[in-house]
């Protein structure tokens, strides 16, 4: 049987807003991923010793505080100087549309912005990402 | 209110017209298989007498200004003063926000509101390796007393009233406030504002939290201890609801978790020997303003009752200030959508309007590109005129609780103040919120009340316009405001040089009292003060309260 896809939900920076990642994680754990949630107040650091640690497949970050800009771009860039570029990291929030490209450029593979339903996420990690 | 005979007389009216109903209904039947608020509360299909009837006006109700102020806290409610315009607003550095007030200011504001970065928040200065993307993002970025007086400049201490939503370093925020004041000749006596300082629902929603539970609960009641006797004018702490909600909570779990905040900190006020009644007036709430019309105009009228109950029963207060439940509205944030961002005007009018029919004392409409950025110049002018077009234009001020009576509002006022009493009551059990907390009770039921909702709004079961119903293709770039870099620069630029000119002999001895007084019982407030005039910085003041007393962290669940 192939391995259930694992998901690493993730609060980035000092922003608390834990609402919506809550949310996603329980609706991902209900659509069949394992899922493991950080908490809150992560550093791009202590998420990706988690990712790695966990050997996740992919890394779901959560942002409602505007700091996405750095905090999104410096958690791939860590997984690629843990030689760890193969977890896929996406992410969503309070995110505007504008930023979306920047974004893409730094290799975060899709942002899901407010009003999106948890099934987008689903059926998106569920055609983009194999476990490994 | 209705003698048994006239309700007896009604219930029978009722019955034949329920026949009627359901005559009606086979032919044209009910849209919905149920009507229910947003907080899936089945609400009926009509409201008669004989809903209310246990209803007693002198003892459930009361005139406004009279226990238990179910119809409002004042006698002359708007009609003698509006409730106060505060906009919340903080971003990038201590200059752009003082620009914001004045802005503000000059259109018809009168309170100001401050909205705090990330950094700020959670204890840590500017130059942190954790402040790292994030200064002056989501509010205003201060570390010293240096920024703080630059924040209030030119605006008039002794006449404005400031609200500054901070909480694990609230104690210091106000000691920078007192300094600035003092520092422009305005005495500690004569200043007004809130500090929120509510660390119940930190841990319970908004999760900016930092030490653990009891040596916060310590520093709130040292504040409060200090203000009664030395800053009058000042609410000490504002019991919130508002992020409760945020979180997902529905409008019953909101009530009741913040009242049962309330209970807590009135209660470790008591255990600390203060007279209830020299503290209790100072007392403040906030509440959210969401979607659900009537069911939040009975959340606040249930909330005035409660309270009053409570105060009076429970906790024995004689003076009726502390039995009056004074509140803050914000509109609610989660609510606002980002595809068709101009419908949130509408829904933030409509909450405004709920907020003014439930009896508040200040209000905070949001802007319509909230779901996107912190608010333009553009979109915040919108929401404040929002606020003088309830005020000035439609009419609702002109006469006090005007739903007061309606059968369906008293209703869903009785059901509210049930529901919320079952979940105090059940906290009680559990031997306060402390302990609740502490077993993640609150924060169990409000993930649950999150989920429930999202799956609802997912399936299409709750409408939100222009997300799952009446979508349409639309160009999602509006005009955003957004913060320079340039911010950081100068905020680092602006430490560093304190740092460097201030007297690091009296850092020192400064921070020493703070951790003697923190290991032992003297009040912190007047070291606080004493420190940042000495331009000690905030992040040094909470690290040593996390040397001294730990750190609280995410426990992490879903």
């Amino acid at each position: 049987m192939e391995r259930k896809i694992k998901v690493l939900v993730a609060k980035p920076g000092l922003d608390g807003h834990d609402r919506g990642a809550k949310v996603v994680a329980r609706g991902l754990r209900d659509a069949g991923f394992e899922v493991v949630y950080t908490g809150l107040h992560q550093t791009p650091e202590q998420i990706v010793a988690t990712a790695v640690q966990e050997d996740v497949d992919v890394i779901g970050l959560s942002s409602l505080a505007g700091a996405h800009m750095y905090l999104f771009p410096r958690v791939v860039e860590l997984l690629h100087e843990q030689g760890a570029a193969d977890i896929v990291v996406f992410g969503g929030g309070i995110i505007p549309v504008e930023d979306a490209p920047a974004l893409a450029k730094a290799g975060v593979k899709a942002i899901f912005t407010p009003g999106s339903p948890v099934a987008e996420t689903v059926n998106w990690i569920r055609a983009n990402i194999r476990p490994s | 209110m209705f003698s048994p005979d006239k309700i007896h007389a009604v219930e029978a009216r009722n019955r034949s017209w329920d026949e009627l109903y359901v005559r009606a209904t086979a032919r044209n039947p009910e849209r919905l298989p149920a009507f229910t608020t947003v907080s899936n509360l089945e609400i009926g299909r009509l409201y008669t007498p004989a809903d209310i009837r246990a209803l007693d006006y002198q003892r459930d109700l009361g005139n406004p200004g009279e226990f238990p102020f179910t119809r409002g806290v004042q006698p002359t409610m708007y009609r003698g003063r509006l409730w106060t315009m505060r906009q919340f607003a903080g971003m990038g550095g201590a200059e752009d926000t003082n620009r914001r007030f004045h802005y503000l200011m000059e259109h018809g504001e009168t309170g100001l509101s401050t909205a705090f970065d990330m950094p700020t928040l959670m204890g840590y200065d500017s130059d942190s390796s954790m402040a790292r993307g994030e200064i002056g993002k989501c509010g205003v970025a201060i570390d010293t007393l240096a920024d703080m007086e630059i924040l209030f400049d030119r605006i008039p201490l002794d006449q404005v009233t400031t609200s500054m939503t901070i909480n694990p370093p609230a104690t210091i925020l106000l000691a920078m406030y007192i300094a600035v004041a003092e520092k422009n000749g305005v005495g500690r006596d004569q200043i007004g504002g809130t500090i929120q300082n509510d660390m119940l629902k930190e841990f319970i929603a908004q999760k900016t939290f930092m030490l653990p539970p009891e040596p916060s609960m310590r520093i709130i009641v040292d504040s409060v201890e200090f203000c009664t006797k030395e800053v009058p004018r000042w609410n000490t702490i504002s019991i919130s609801g508002y992020h409760i909600r945020e979180a997902g909570s529905t409008a019953a779990q909101e009530l009741a978790f913040t009242l049962a905040d309330g209970i807590g900190y009135v209660q470790a006020c008591i255990d600390r020997g203060l007279n209830v009644d020299d503290f209790a007036p100072r007392l403040s709430f906030f509440f959210n303003a969401h979607m659900d019309f009537f069911e939040e105009i009975a959340k606040y009228r249930a909330a005035r009752r409660i309270w009053a109950r409570v105060m009076r029963e429970r906790f024995h207060a004689r003076s009726e200030r502390s039995m009056m439940l004074r509140f803050h509205t914000q509109t609610a944030g989660c609510s606002l959508t980002a595809q068709q961002p101009y419908n949130n005007v509408v829904r933030t009018a409509y909450q405004g309007l709920s907020a003014v029919l439930g009896g508040t004392q200040s209000l905070h409409t949001n802007s319509l590109d909230e779901t996107l950025a912190l608010p333009t110049e553009h979109a915040v002018t919108i929401a404040l005129r929002t606020q003088q077009i309830i005020a000035e234009e439609i009419g609702v001020t002109n006469t006090i609780d005007p739903l007061g009576g309606s059968y369906f509002v008293e209703a869903l006022t009785d059901e509210m103040e049930r529901q919320a009493m079952d979940y105090i009551n059940k906290i009680d059990d559990m031997g306060g919120i402390l302990k609740a907390i502490e077993v993640g009770y609150p924060q169990h039921e409000i993930a649950d009340a999150a989920y429930t909702y999202q799956t609802q709004v997912d399936a299409g079961e709750k409408v939100v316009v222009g997300v799952n119903k009446y979508r349409m293709e639309e160009d999602l770039n509006i005009d955003l405001l957004r913060i320079d870099p340039e911010v950081e620069r100068r905020q680092l630029q602006r430490l560093e040089k304190i740092r460097a000119e201030r007297d690091s002999a009296r850092v020192q001895a400064c921070l020493q009292a703070i951790e003697d007084a923190s290991r032992g019982s003297d009040n912190l407030l007047p070291h606080l003060i004493e420190a940042v005039k000495n331009y000690v910085t905030q992040q040094e003041i909470c690290d040593t309260w996390r040397r001294v007393y730990g750190r609280y962290t995410d426990p992490g669940m879903f």
